[in-house]
């Protein structure tokens, strides 16, 4: 490692209270992955086979959906879209949570596999982890309401 | 899809992976190395692309689904880019860990459309 890369770089953002620095930003990438896992999934379940499990299959877009829309509210900076975010990432828990239980307690009701089978099984869990970390995330990074935005920085727009 | 050519895919993306978390995790910004190593995986990835348009004109069929195969296909393709892109723009220690989950998410892509394409119906 050279000096330049221990060293403090001027062109680092500042800390801010924007929620999209740091490590943040890897949240925000695994989401908008999962976002795209989810996706592409409900899209080949719905052009291919919509008939033989329309709840099921309804439920991977309305998750397909809520990713997305998750993806989207961490990396925007207003108040506003900070309660998207946890309603959504609330969602999502919530919909780990009782679909996971669901599909091991009545198999029969969930014989499609969603993104929420089996607490996210086929997404190595990462649907059960990532919800926890979104809300730690967000609870650890509330929105200054008195000093909305004065810190933000250009590469906020990078994603 | 030429199976061996897939296997040869999943040996590189997954060090590559590994090693851009690591490195990122390190705190170093995107290298040539980082970026490379993800540039690879990409290029692979095409080539897949043109090895699975040309595999059934010449009898080798895949047995699953074509549309899953393909949403797959081209979502992996995706992946990189867009990381890629992210690194030039920031240059972060953590766009090197995003490129790192791009190539490791790129490999579990993989691997399900060697399922796909071989197991009907996994």
């Amino acid at each position: 490692m050279t000096e330049q890369q221990t060293g403090v770089n001027p062109q680092e953002p500042p800390r801010s209270p924007s929620r999209s620095i740091g490590i943040g930003r890897l949240l925000i990438a695994v989401y908008g992955v999962l976002a795209l896992a989810a996706t592409g999934r409900s899209f080949v379940q719905i052009v291919s086979r919509f008939d033989e499990a329309p709840l099921a299959y309804s439920l991977s877009a309305l998750a397909a959906v809520v990713y997305v829309l998750a993806t989207i509210a961490l990396t925007a900076p207003s108040a506003r879209w900070y309660r998207v975010a946890w309603i959504t990432i609330g969602f999502e828990m919530l919909g780990v949570l009782v679909v996971g239980t669901l599909s091991l307690v009545d198999p029969a009701l969930f014989q499609h596999a969603t993104v929420w089978s089996v607490f996210g099984s086929g997404y190595l869990f990462i649907p059960l982890v990532l919800p926890v970390l979104g809300m730690w995330w967000l609870y650890t990074h509330r929105p200054d309401t008195h000093r909305p935005a004065t810190h933000r920085p250009a590469a906020r727009r990078a994603s | 899809m030429i199976e061996w050519f897939s296997w040869l895919q999943l040996a590189i993306a997954v060090p590559a992976g590994v090693l851009c978390v690591v490195l990122g995790l390190l705190g170093r910004k995107p290298t040539d190395l980082t970026m490379g190593a993800t540039l690879l995986v990409e290029l692979l990835l095409l080539a897949q692309l043109v090895v699975a348009l040309v595999a059934p004109l010449v009898g080798n069929e895949a047995t699953g689904s074509l549309l899953e195969f393909y949403t797959y296909l081209i979502s992996a393709i995706l992946l990189p880019v867009a990381a890629g892109f992210w690194a030039l723009i920031e240059r972060s220690r953590w766009s090197t860990v995003i490129l790192g989950v791009a190539c490791l998410s790129v490999a579990v892509m993989i691997y399900r459309m060697v399922q796909i394409w071989t197991v009907q119906g996994v």
